[in-house]
């Protein structure tokens, strides 16, 4: 320490003292500046950048966005004229709206249940302290860090009608269908290929929570003769979950942004029985170019995940167990 | 004779390996199949491996579009983001959890909405907004978007979390000594918060590479363009993917990230569940 920082350390301590008790000598002025407000002051400069950005680049948006709701506007035809309500009224009576809105919940759901079961199967399988654990983890992991368009690029391949998966089928003289091509096979294979790419990220979340459980419990549970699935469903699942709580609001969330796998394997189709709603907004607003009513349908995506983010964390009471 | 539990652990690896299949197939059948030549590629029964070995995808890749430079593009507007939003997110994250100034509640509130809201929904005004600055088919709102709106709150989220996690000791006695709120931040809490920031960098650096909504939106181009929209763009003359050239593109984007991966795949999955418990 030098002699000189150590005596700016006492200045500083003294004026912070200073300033916290009442002055004995009255006609001793404290300046404005005082060290508090200059901490103050660098805590706003450190977060500046953070908070204008989100003023600008999700503040002001969420407004422009409320106003263009509420505007006729085609980009096309150069057309801004007020509505009021009517692209609200135009969404309520939209005969597309139904199927999008049936699309997006059957694949919020599918994903949500199929992701966290096969997330907990994983991480309970490299959690059996068995050796080579970390190539399988390595192994379930990497599509994660795949290029999500490269991604869906192979599975459209391995899912065409002459594709590799219906290659292997045929091998074992079984007739595949054209899975992109049927309403119930492409949701299903949107799902799936989805899954597999992101199922690592709540696997290893997963993991994590399982090592944290401690040992003593399934031994004391052992003592008392708790057979692997009593133990597995009175000890293992309410100490993790919180961390299941965490993964299902993440994945709720990112199942509603669904839009590149989408766009690439099946754009949408066949008809309309895998248009999601931020696919059926970008169809709206950059392909049909309405841009007042893709903004009402973003103020529907908003309501949706803000109501699902509420629903799931009001809920947490029921069923999270809580260490406290 | 066989125990059970070495029974057990023969059918819980048998398990195992046959789950490995949809993990690893599709890489695997991208790169071999990249260097099939067309007449192979949908050949019954199929090959595990290219009967004949050809290249010319890999030509045909960089002869059609500026490949090497969409390369470039994606490369250093992830790095760019990742670079503004480790600086940007471990700063307001070390006020959040340290500095006590006024208004802090009500800011951090800002944040937590940030958290909730998916960047695709305010899709049509940030076009709207690019547009009248004249940044349309410029990579800044791919730049700016990313590292300092939506998808940044969660990154400065994860830091306020680790911060408050750290002791206060060390600290306290930098101040002792003088130092100033920048110099703890930049010596004391920086050093400290690496595997924080290790996650939040990957993942920061995967969601810019992995974008596809915002550059087909904002970008129009060719030489403008990133991977992910580059490599839909191998398509014949009658909208058709040219599957060759396009899983030898998918497979060019694929790889150096999965080596990476591979190689510090600690990093990444210990990183992960780290910040994932604290946050």
């Amino acid at each position: 320490m030098t002699p000189d920082r150590y005596r700016r350390g006492l200045e500083e301590a003294q004026l912070a003292h200073d300033h916290l008790l009442p002055s004995t000598s009255p006609d001793v002025r404290r300046s404005w500046w005082t060290p508090a407000r200059r901490d103050h002051f660098t805590g706003y400069l450190f977060i500046l950048p953070q908070i204008a950005g989100l003023i600008v680049f999700v503040l002001a948006p969420l407004a422009l966005m409320a106003w263009y709701s509420l505007n006729e506007w085609n980009v096309l035809a150069g057309t801004f004229s007020f509505v009021g309500i009517g692209n609200y009224e135009k969404l309520a009576t939209d005969p597309a709206l139904p199927g999008v809105l049936w699309a997006s919940a059957c694949f919020s759901v599918g994903l949500v249940l199929f992701n966290l079961s096969l997330a907990l199967l994983l991480a309970v399988l490299l959690n059996q302290k068995l050796a080579g654990t970390v190539v399988f983890r390595t192994i379930f992991f990497s599509p994660v860090v795949v290029s999500l368009v490269a991604w869906a690029i192979v599975w459209r391949f391995l899912l065409q009608q002459d594709g590799g998966i219906n290659a292997v089928l045929r091998m074992l003289s079984i007739d595949g269908p054209n899975w992109l091509r049927g309403p119930t096979t492409a949701m299903t294979s949107v799902i799936v290929v989805q899954v597999v790419k992101n199922v690592g990220l709540n696997m290893v979340l997963f993991l994590a929570a399982l090592q944290n459980v401690p040992q003593e419990l399934y031994e004391a549970a052992r003592v008392d003769g708790a057979s692997r699935w009593t133990q597995f469903f009175r000890i293992t699942v309410p100490l993790i979950s919180p961390t299941v709580l965490l993964t299902s609001i993440i994945t709720v969330a990112g199942s509603l942004q669904v839009f590149a796998q989408i766009a690439v394997l099946t754009e949408g189709g066949p008809g309309t029985s895998t248009t999601v709603l931020v696919y059926y907004l970008y169809q709206q607003a950059f392909q049909f170019h309405f841009f007042g009513y893709g903004a009402s349908l973003a103020m529907l995506l908003l309501l949706i995940v803000g109501a699902l983010t509420y629903l799931q964390w009001s809920l947490r009471k029921a069923w999270v167990y809580d260490n406290d | 004779m066989i125990n059970s539990r070495s029974r057990l652990a023969i059918a819980l690896y048998a398990l195992m390996a046959v789950l490995c299949i949809p993990f690893l197939f599709p890489t695997w059948w991208m790169i071999t199949s990249s260097f099939k030549p067309v007449s192979e590629i949908f050949a019954f029964p199929p090959t595990l491996l290219p009967r004949q070995f050809v290249t010319d995808a890999y030509g045909r890749v960089f002869e059609l579009q500026p490949f090497a430079r969409q390369y470039f593009n994606s490369l250093y507007i992830a790095a760019a983001v990742t670079a503004g939003t480790l600086a940007f997110s471990s700063l307001a994250g070390y006020a959040f959890a340290r500095i006590r100034f006024p208004g802090a509640n009500l800011l951090f509130m800002l944040v937590l909405t940030g958290l909730l809201i998916p960047s695709e929904v305010t899709i049509v005004p940030l076009f709207q907004m690019f547009l009248d600055v004249g940044a349309i088919n410029t990579h800044w709102p791919l730049i700016l978007v990313p590292m300092l709106g939506a998808p940044s709150a969660l990154q400065t989220f994860i830091m306020r979390q680790f911060f408050s996690g750290l002791p206060h000791e060390l600290e306290d006695a930098a101040r002792i000594d003088g130092l100033g709120r920048f110099a703890i931040y930049r010596r004391i809490a920086l050093p400290l918060a690496k595997p924080a920031l290790a996650a939040v960098g990957i993942f920061t650096f995967l969601y810019s590479w992995n974008l596809y909504l915002e550059p087909i939106v904002f970008l129009s181009s060719p030489d403008k363009f990133t991977l992910p929209q580059a490599l839909t763009q191998f398509v014949d003359a009658y909208g058709g993917p040219m599957w060759n050239i396009q899983l030898a593109a998918a497979s060019l984007t694929a790889i150096p990230v999965l080596v990476v991966f591979v190689i510090a795949q600690k990093q990444f999955i210990e990183g992960l569940a780290y910040t994932g418990l604290k946050g």
